[in-house]
């Protein structure tokens, strides 16, 4: 999944620390928004769990793995194993094929995972919906075009059913490609039974059990939902129920304010829903670069049919039933006294994600999570109870919370391929782009100015902050969607990428320039070289490079090199 | 026009970036920008020539410059290159007051045109300091942007009202200026008064426009209406839109009465206590709003509804119409224009029946039958197909089209089975499926539901006998089909028997056809379903 639905907030995974970190040096220099996901509270397992949870729970542990435990097979029903066929389990598959691995995925519930069937595909699909409606309804936007459109309305049902279909056309795809390229689909429930050895099977048929060299574990996610909340489905929700668009509420309060929830309030409030934000930290997209957040909350939230409560928890939420509205009771975040009651037409849960790891079988491989998540090395190599790694197995995505993106995920699967096939690699964290779609869009890459000022003074360089604004670019201009910002956070002595932050029309496209550079190492005044098309978008970037002022020894030392 | 040359201004501008003005930004980035402009566009182009245009004005106003003085007019100085100085005029309040002071007061600016409070972000200068023409005071945050403010006047600041992270009306003191020493006194006490007066995130302008915010007669009201949806005492629950219009146009929440579910405030409350016609719009209300100060006064209770309409009964919930609704409304409105009549005719089925069990089979539904006999019956009888289009001539149509009503969910259209005289009965019930099929999924064409020469509406499946429809504009007539049901009946000869009879109601515009067109229409419309073989060739 994009950044959508894979993001957590702050409010919600629940962590003190890092547990794992002092136990291996690992990088935990990611990006701004994984801070986030550090929060408060001791994770307590949600209610929303799906059938997989008690599942896994119930089925048998023993024929397979007593006997040879510990003693790994001499050969092999597969080179590589994959738990999981979410973005990231079929990223690493595609390229296992390539490779020439032999390859397997196993899968309990749908291909595609959460992205494609509850993530951020369909939520792509209702926001291409919303931002439409907003345009249409934007009578003075369409008198500035010179356009006459007549009271804008829209079908729920078939709203629904576009991010429905969307949904099942790319669960079709991800099929077809891994089956095209003879990748085995096993389905049932992979569970570890011990080194290199994975059983699977349905509900109530017998375990099938297959060995692989290697094994990733891409379990990923699942709402997570703090306790004290009654999701029923319909008027207590989670992203999950709220993709398939059920219901239109006159009034939605959207409990979190990170990437799923800020997307969520661009539907809802283009739909005609009025939203109530509820935030456990004191800013509203506490994510975000300071700069960027601002701004997005003048554009975001200010305007729109939105009003917020920060510094607050949701500490009860009951359904709506017998005649009642929803009730949100909301406790200070502080003093943790009960500050105000709210009665709502509905509630969704969007305080972020809890990895899915239950049932996976890794006491059998003295594996211990850490609230839930895969401890896991740079290289994704999974790390056991004593701090020594685990020979053979791997775990990608969501399931070892280093940056709960998919395509994150899916850039894990393809490095750890690349190390069970010979070649060393480390994924860097910090080029790995996020976004969020609502309108306009919101990118990033890298470091928030607050990170790098931190990262600075530690290390002793110096930083600069180099912006364009979208309303200097043509293109914007034409589009009447002059609203944005772009800002580049660098090292003014090399010209190092740092951080580039983007608030604007089509910020989720134009953002790769930035994240490629950071990926190649290309500092400024390399870049600042390269030629954009005019009228374009991308010429705010263009522009943002140009205005960065590098100093004099990096750019002689170009000369000469 | 005081213009202020503040060179200082500039990179501070820059600094705090973002948008508010557009052809201020606009110029801003071309200042920036032109270098790299005339890279890209190194002839002369019209463009690049517009933005020198645009930044030269800009050099020379800098930034916006705001205060005002006790004894003179309260407007706000703008620099004149911006656009909305004349929207600002319209709504910040003007006052005449007769004391004579060097005191002055330094408002809240309104910085966009869309603004209508400000933050106070932070005070530049504190209490105490000297200040000189030109010199920025505060920084204030609109919805846009953080705005440096200036000082048109050399004076000491002697006072601040609105402290720092809070917020003021556009218009409200947010600092006294004293000219001398002397007056620091005198200012204090002012100051003392205005925020000893205000609650601290939303002081009014002293001489506040008589906005339902006085306390008073409207808040005793309510109170007997509240019990209707709530019992005992509760808090007043209002929708997030709703706290925002109030906020706007100054009514005070609490002396609203809600209408919406569970008794909460809704937006459209809001409206009606201040006196505005329910609206879609938000933005672009206030400046209407503002401009009219008198306005919201006379309606401070939420009773004063802007209509003659009956308040709506507590609990009821407004849903606008679809487009589709609207659609319908529109049409049904206009069709009272037309002078219409009805003729109602009995036609017996019983071999249409007997015809219809055996086509059903090959996907003939009754509506293919029926649209095929009635664009039968209309080949023979044009003037029922005509039209009156400008109360002056006949327009007769070439083609049979028939439309028939169908309901969709929350709608009703009208799909239209085009030349229904011509397809056989075959083609005709393959062509109404997908059209049927078009209409549920909401992708008919236009011309597949409005070129329509006649329409057919059934309810007979429902078991409705009779009825009548309403005539919609730019066709002739409609034909509304009740129930076949057995009815007794006696022959010429006095033998009675069974046989089934369908009422059907033909509604025509009487501009063009006259009650014996019609008869005659029915009667071979009636002739035709009782010999219905023709339809099958």
């Amino acid at each position: 999944m994009h950044s959508t639905l894979s993001f957590s907030q702050a409010t919600t995974v629940p962590t003190t620390n890092y547990a794992f970190h002092s136990q291996s040096p690992i990088n935990l220099r990611f990006c701004g928004l994984r801070r986030e996901a550090f929060g408060i509270s001791i994770l307590t397992r949600s209610s929303s769990g799906r059938v997989r949870l008690s599942t896994r729970g119930r089925s048998k542990r023993t024929s397979a793995s007593t006997g040879n435990n510990g003693t790994p097979p001499k050969s092999f029903d597969y080179d590589l194993i994959i738990i999981g066929a979410g973005v990231g389990g079929h990223g690493a598959a595609l390229h296992a094929v390539e490779k020439g691995l032999k390859t397997a995925i196993i899968e309990g519930d749908v291909v595609g995972g959460t992205c494609v069937n509850r993530g951020c595909v369909p939520s792509k699909a209702l926001l291409a919906v919303s931002g439409r409606m907003r345009e249409l309804q934007s009578e003075h936007h369409m008198k500035a075009l010179g356009l006459q459109v007549s009271a804008a309305g829209y079908d729920r049902q078939g709203v629904a059913d576009h991010a429905n279909n969307l949904a099942s056309k790319i669960r079709s795809n991800l099929t077809n490609s891994m089956k095209a390229l003879g990748v085995d689909i096993l389905t049932g429930f992979g569970t570890i039974v011990g080194p290199q050895k994975v059983k699977y099977g349905k509900v109530g048929f017998t375990d099938n059990v297959v060995t692989a060299k290697d094994i990733i574990i891409a379990t990923g996610s699942v709402p997570f939902v703090p306790k004290g909340i009654e999701v029923d489905g319909k008027t207590v929700i989670t992203s999950d129920h709220a993709l398939k668009l059920e219901f239109v509420p006159d009034w939605i309060a959207i409990v979190g304010s990170g990437y799923i929830g800020l997307e969520f309030s661009d539907v809802y409030t283009a739909l005609g829903s009025e939203v109530t934000f509820i935030e456990a930290l004191d800013q509203l997209m506490p994510g975000f670069d300071p700069e960027i957040s601002k701004l997005a909350q003048r554009v975001l939230i200010n305007p729109r049919k939105i009003d917020y409560h920060t510094g607050v928890f949701a500490t009860k939420i009951t359904p709506a039933r017998d005649g009642k509205p929803v009730i949100v009771e909301l406790t200070d975040a502080k003093t943790k006294e009960h500050k105000d009651t709210l009665e709502v037409d509905a509630a969704l849960i969007a305080t972020g994600r809890a990895p899915f790891t239950y049932g996976l079988g890794l006491e059998n491989i003295n594996v211990v999570t850490q609230r839930g998540f895969v401890p896991v090395d740079e290289r994704m190599r999974v790390i056991d109870a004593n701090g020594n790694l685990v020979p053979h197995l791997y775990c990608i995505g969501d399931a070892n919370g280093k940056m709960m993106l998919a395509h994150a995920a899916s850039a894990q699967g393809i490095s750890v391929v690349e190390q069970v096939t010979g070649r060393d690699h480390v994924l860097n964290h910090l080029s790995v782009p996020a976004a969020c779609f609502t309108h306009p869009e919101i990118s990033m890459v890298g470091l928030t100015e607050p990170q790098a000022r931190e990262k600075a003074e530690k290390e002793g360089f110096e930083i600069s902050v180099a912006k364009t604004s979208f309303k200097a670019n043509t293109k914007a201009l034409a589009e009447n969607e002059g609203e944005g910002l772009a800002k580049l956070i660098y090292r003014p002595d090399n010209g190092e990428i740092l951080g580039v932050h983007i608030f604007g029309l089509h910020a989720a496209d134009l953002i790769h320039e930035a994240s490629n550079a950071v990926a190649l190492g290309t500092r400024i005044q390399d870049i600042r070289f390269a030629v954009h098309a005019h009228p374009t978008l991308s010429e705010v970037l263009d522009e943002l490079f140009k205005s960065a002022k590098v100093e004099r020894e990096a750019l002689e030392a170009l000369k000469v090199g | 026009m005081q213009t202020q040359l503040g060179n200082a201004a500039f990179p501070r501008l820059l600094r705090r970036s973002l948008s508010y003005i557009p052809s201020i930004l606009y110029s801003l980035h071309s200042l920036l920008n032109l270098f790299h402009f005339f890279r890209f566009l190194s002839n002369s182009s019209p463009q690049s020539q517009k933005h020198k245009e645009m930044a030269s004005p800009f050099l020379s106003n800098t930034t916006i410059s705001f205060s005002s003085s006790l004894s003179s007019s309260s407007l706000p100085r703008i620099a004149p290159s911006i656009p909305f100085s004349s929207i600002r005029s319209n709504s910040t309040p003007r006052r005449i007051l007769t004391v004579r002071s060097k005191i002055r007061e330094i408002f809240m600016p309104a910085l966009s045109s869309t603004m209508t409070e400000g933050k106070i972000v932070s005070w530049v200068k504190s209490e105490g300091d000297v200040l000189s023409k030109g010199e920025s005071v505060v920084v204030v945050e609109s919805d846009k942007a953080d705005m440096d403010v200036e000082t048109f006047y050399d004076g000491i600041l002697a006072a601040i009202v609105v402290g720092e992270g809070e917020t003021a009306p556009v218009g409200a003191a947010i600092g006294i200026l004293a000219e001398t020493e002397d007056e620091i006194a005198e200012a204090k006490a002012k100051a003392a008064s205005k925020s000893g007066a205000s609650t601290p995130s939303a002081p009014p302008p002293a001489p506040a426009p008589g906005a339902a915010s006085t306390p008073g007669p409207p808040k005793s009201t309510p109170a007997p209406a509240a019990p209707t949806v709530a019992e005992g005492p509760r808090k007043t629950v209002a929708t997030p839109f709703a706290k925002k219009l109030a906020k706007q146009h100054k009514v005070d929440i609490e002396s609203v009465v809600g209408t919406g579910p569970y008794g909460r405030i809704t937006p459209e409350d809001i409206e009606a206590a201040a006196g505005l016609s329910p609206s879609k719009k938000n933005v672009g209300l206030a400046v209407v709003v503002e401009t009219k100060p008198a306005a919201p006064a006379k309606a401070p209770a939420a009773s004063a509804a802007p209509s003659s309409l009956p308040p709506p009964v507590p609990g009821s919930t407004v849903v606008p119409f679809t487009t589709m609704q609207a659609a319908v409304s529109k049409n049904m409105v206009e069709s009272l224009s037309v002078p219409t009549f009805r003729v109602g005719y009995p036609v017996t089925t019983d071999a249409l029946d007997a015809l219809y069990e055996k086509v059903k089979p090959k996907g003939v539904t009754m509506t293919a039958l029926l649209a095929k006999a009635a664009a039968m019956a209309l080949a023979q009888h044009p003037l029922v197909n005509s039209s009156c289009k400008d109360g002056k001539s006949f327009t007769y149509n070439s083609n049979i089209n028939i439309a028939v009503a169908v309901a969709i969910n929350g709608g009703l259209i009208t799909p239209v089975l085009q030349d229904a005289d011509k397809l056989d009965l075959y083609l005709l019930s393959q062509k109404w499926k997908e059209l049927v099929e078009k209409a549920r999924a909401k992708q008919l064409q236009p011309q597949e539901y409005n070129s329509g020469t006649f329409t057919l509406s059934n309810l007979g499946m429902f078991g409705v006998d009779r009825f009548d429809a309403i005539l919609p504009p730019g066709q002739g007539a409609i034909m509304a089909v009740g129930a076949s049901k057995p009815t007794v009946v006696a022959d010429a000869d006095g033998f009675f028997s069974v046989k089934n009879k369908m009422l059907v109601n033909v509604t025509a515009d009487h501009r063009i056809i006259y009650g014996a067109d019609l008869a005659a229409f029915l009667q071979t419309f009636s002739k035709i379903v009782e010999n219905p073989e023709s339809l099958t060739l």
